[in-house]
């Protein structure tokens, strides 16, 4: 029933627009072709400016209103050292593209009015101008430049692998993030801070979800916690891998992204700047942190923030539930909490898996 | 018996070929079949191109409209879209509330993907205008082959025929996406999608590949050969140009994505192991499929991938820029710019691809090269944007549905094409790869972009394919509610990209950073439906145009300078009676000498120098 009176609807609708089509057909018989023509460049040129004025306006007032709440220009700072150059690279790019944004649609709905067919209005000839052309194609190639170089200046500091000089487990500590069908399993090197070696043929969703080579002592310490800590200003070299389909591994705070390839272990190395505490305060402070937290009503958004580790690439059909949390915490806590973990190896399994 | 002069100049121009006269009747177009199905007249094939993308922009968007309520309305009772859906939708037994299911979501993008983008954006696009016009503005009787040009169609309505038969598989059809990314496009235990609905997708696209090249070695060839006396490549409208560069893209890149199937098909059914490696699923240890990468099906994918945008965006811009010059009554500014600028895209579209790959794992070095190469397309995209902007200066616009969708087209490409310096620039694509933000550049700068160059195509040419006009009133309700619409759907969009939240998700629910946008969501569903029922207008317009639209009396209604308007109201094959005409200048030349439109195969005045001469 409810569905005929939909279709009843649509069909009422369509004929109300069959008749506005034809209504204006006769509307403009009776004026007259050219008439109409005039009258219509007039109104439509008109509509043209309000309408830029109004998406101009628009857009600058969302994007401020919309600023806090981005990764940019909110109290949600970048949250790792090359965050910063991306942030910067980014407000670069921003500054010169509103520009020209702003220009070029000022420049083409006024135009478009300015020169709309009138009475006696007459086109002018003018087919090409070299010089202006040259101008034209000039600009954007000064520019291009210029972001082609911050650009590649920023992505070579972020992404090259890390310097040989750098010692494991003083100058920086390497964690590892496996993507499956539909979770991150996380693991932290232990107190040796290295990752044992794996073996995908090893794997054992009950007893060794990531297939660890237990002949490899460096694997005895390993373990995978529910939630990974990690300390504050202290370099980490991500190492990414995927059980199965392709992953991706994404910090949005930390502006960190990699895919995850089966047999391709990939990384990424970010050091983090703000502890998820230190967060929490500066988040304290701000209006739209006060609202009641989802979750939990009790609780304040601030409250509960926390840096959340998700899934960038398309992998089936739970891609969007693949949550996890990483806290920063200062050096003392990471090593209280290193303390308390419990190696995952246990030499009865281990033994009988061999 | 003809002189040697003249049986040379009928091979170099089919100049005095007159034995296509008998335009009723004759052995092509004897039978309903001949004339209205298995037709070899290029008009006819464009109509058949023209509407097929329709048809598949009305589902495409309907399934869109689908997703959008999961993502604008997640905790409604859909319920109600079970006569349609079925199982899809998932009821609640203690809520009795109606779900879609996550992997019927999933489905509903990579159909809604693929679609748009191959089967309306190029097929309806390209395969409509290149096909309607390439004949009619270089001045020749057809295709270069008229039979290749009739399987081009019929290959593309199989290719349809088998994705839409995909549709109804119990499984379901291909959910990975519409890039197809392995392992799970070749994993069947990995996603439900990836059984048959895998197997009926690449089945599809592999005719389609066989389509686009049938239509593309068609356009190259009456491009190169079958131009009129006169019509020098300088002379050709920019139309021309860009479909001709179009087809050559086409060419080059759609056998890459071919060969990238066939390994996906080898991958799936005889177990090799190109694209797989070292892979644990569904409880099991893929032993014996080892050493393949899954990043090799990535270049070969966006090896065809990065040029097919602008496979897409392309005849668009020619589209754009023949409608703008007529209707501003002025040349197109630095037609020759506009020309190298295409070459230009088309040249640099092959040797950007990784850029879309930057975060997949290749090697960091390699992305210094593809940044570079990216940004410099940003020059040539930027030359276009002011040609196309001073083409309005000093004009005398006469504002009408074709023009108001070109005029829009400058300004979603200016907003789209802006944001790709973003995402082009290795470093920023860190934060924005995979967010909205990306959603919301390319629906901006190719689809609903490309969606503008077709309107004002079919506004503007109608009367060329059906002697009827549209309906200027409904073109413009239509204009300003997609106008308008669009920049509702899309401009939001960039805000939840640079809030970092993630496509591709079903909902946002469990992450705190991504679920704070309940209302942008709904605004931008809400906006959406609204914005679909505009294009309801265009389809109305466009079927009740076709029987009951005003006649087109005058044969040249715009006053354009280009030959299809040289051709009789009435559709013959062969497109004009007795001779071809010749051409003797550029296509551009409106307001010179004080004269409104000088057509291009009006003789040079004494002393008249040609105005592209350099």
């Amino acid at each position: 029933m409810g569905f005929l009176l939909g279709l009843l609807c649509v069909v009422l609708i369509g004929l109300i627009v069959i008749q506005i089509g034809r209504v204006s057909e006769l509307a403009t018989q009776i004026r007259g072709a050219r008439e109409s023509q005039l009258a219509t460049n007039q109104f439509h040129s008109v509509f043209g400016m309000v309408f830029m004025a109004v998406f101009m306006l628009a857009s600058v007032v969302s994007a401020i209103y919309y600023a806090p709440s981005s990764l940019y220009h909110g109290p949600v700072v970048s949250a790792s050292e090359h965050g910063s150059a991306i942030d910067f690279l980014f407000d670069t790019t921003l500054f010169f593209t509103g520009i020209i944004f702003v220009l070029c649609h000022i420049l083409l709905f006024y135009f478009a009015w300015r020169y709309r067919e009138r009475e006696n209005t007459k086109a002018i000839f003018w087919a090409h101008n070299n010089k202006l052309e040259m101008i034209w194609m000039g600009i954007p190639a000064v520019v291009m430049t210029f972001l082609v170089i911050q650009g590649i200046y920023t992505w070579n500091n972020t992404m090259t692998d890390v310097p040989a000089n750098w010692v494991l487990g003083k100058d920086y500590i390497e964690i590892e993030g496996t993507g499956q069908q539909f979770a991150w399993i996380l693991r932290h090197p232990g107190v040796d801070n290295q990752l044992g070696s794996r073996d995908f043929r090893k794997i054992d969703n009950a007893n060794n979800p990531l297939g660890l080579d237990w002949t490899d002592k460096r694997n005895h310490d390993d373990f995978m916690p529910d939630v990974m800590y990690l300390p504050v200003n202290m370099p980490v070299r991500v190492r990414i891998t995927s059980k199965d389909v392709l992953h991706n591994f994404y910090l949005p705070q930390h502006r960190v992204k990699m895919d995850a390839v089966p047999g391709m272990p990939t990384y990424f190395i970010f050091k983090p700047t703000i502890t998820t505490d230190e967060m929490r305060q500066k988040l304290s402070k701000e209006k739209e942190w006060q609202e009641p937290y989802k979750g939990d009503p009790e609780k304040k958004r601030w409250e509960m923030f926390d840096y959340e580790l998700a899934c960038a690439e398309l992998c089936g059909k739970g891609h969007y539930s693949m949550r996890r949390v990483i806290k920063i915490v200062t050096m003392e806590e990471y090593l209280k909490w290193l303390g308390e973990q419990k190696t995952y190896y246990n030499p009865e399994n281990a033994l009988s898996a061999q | 018996m003809a002189s040697i002069d003249t049986i040379k100049e009928d091979l170099h121009h089919g100049h005095h070929d007159e034995h296509h006269d008998d335009h009723h009747g004759d052995k092509y177009q004897s039978s309903f079949f001949t004339t209205y199905l298995f037709s070899q007249d290029h008009k006819m094939i464009a109509k058949q191109f023209l509407i097929t993308g329709m048809f598949w922009a009305v589902i495409g968007g309907l399934m869109s409209l689908v997703f959008r309520l999961q993502l604008g309305f997640p905790a409604e009772n859909y319920t109600w879209l079970k006569a349609v859906l079925g199982k899809w939708i998932e009821v609640n037994p203690e809520t009795g509330v109606g779900s879609l299911a996550p992997e019927f979501y999933y489905a509903l993008v990579t159909m809604h993907g693929t679609i748009l983008v191959f089967f309306v954006l190029t097929a309806g696009l390209s395969g409509t205008f290149s096909n309607l016009l390439i004949p009619l503005q270089v001045g020749a009787r057809d295709m270069a082959s008229p039979f290749l040009n009739m399987l081009s169609y019929w290959f593309f309505f199989l290719a349809g025929l088998v994705m839409f038969l995909s549709l109804f598989l119990n499984t379901g059809p291909f959910s990975g996406g519409w890039t197809a990314y392995p392992p799970l496009s070749i994993l069947h235990q990995a996603s439900d999608g990836s059984k048959a609905g895998a197997t009926l997708w690449i089945m599809s696209l592999v005719l389609f590949v066989v389509s686009v090249l049938l239509g593309g070695i068609n356009y190259i060839t009456t491009v190169l050969n079958m131009r009129t006396k006169g019509m020098g490549m300088f002379r050709l409208p920019l139309t021309i140009w860009a479909f001709f560069v179009t087809a050559v893209l086409g060419l080059l890149s759609f056998p890459v994505l071919a060969s990238g199937f066939f390994m996906v098909i080898f991958d799936r059914s005889l177990d090799t192991s190109f694209f797989l490696n070292e892979i644990f699923v569904n409880g099991e240890a893929l032993t014996d499929r080892v050493g393949g990468s899954a990043i090799l099906y990535q270049h070969l994918f966006w090896f065809l991938g990065h040029p097919e945008v602008y496979i897409i965006i392309l005849p668009a811009m020619g589209i754009v820029s023949e409608v703008l010059s007529v209707h501003a009554r002025k040349p197109i500014f630095g037609y020759r710019a506009m020309v190298f600028s295409i070459l230009a895209i088309g040249v640099l579209s092959f040797i950007v691809w990784a850029h879309h790959m930057f975060m997949a794992g290749i090697n960091p070095f390699m992305a210094n090269i593809f940044v570079l190469f990216t940004l410099i397309i940003a020059v040539p995209s930027a030359v276009k944007v002011f040609n196309w902007i001073a083409t309005l200066w000093g004009g005398s616009i006469r504002f009408n549905s074709a023009m108001l969708f070109a005029i829009g087209f400058v300004s979603l490409f200016i907003s789209g094409g802006l944001t790709g310096i973003f995402l082009g620039n290795a470093a920023l694509d860190i934060p924005l790869h995979d967010t909205y933000f990306v959603v919301a550049h390319f629906h901006i700068v190719m689809g609903v972009a490309a969606f503008f160059g077709m309107f004002a195509g079919v506004y503007h040419w109608f009367p060329r394919m059906y002697g009827r006009f549209m309906n200027e009133a409904l073109g413009k309700i239509h204009f300003w509610g997609t106008m308008i619409g669009s920049y509702v759907i899309f401009w939001p969009m960039h805000y939840l990209g640079l809030a970092g939240v993630p496509r591709r998700y079903y909902n946002w629910d469990s992450f705190d950073a991504f679920n704070q946008f309940d209302d942008l969501n709904k605004f931008i569903t809400i906006g959406a439906i609204i914005t679909f029922g505009f294009q309801l207008v265009f389809v109305l317009n466009f079927f009740w145009s076709i029987f009951r639209g005003r006649k087109q009396e005058e044969q040249n209604p715009w006053g354009a300078s280009t030959l299809e308007w040289t051709a009789p109201v009435e559709h013959i094959h062969g497109n004009w009676p007795g001779e071809i005409p010749a051409v003797h200048r550029w296509a551009y030349d409106y307001g010179k000498d004080g004269r409104e439109v000088i057509l291009q195969t009006e003789p040079l005045g004494p002393g008249e120098k040609d105005s592209d001469a350099h």
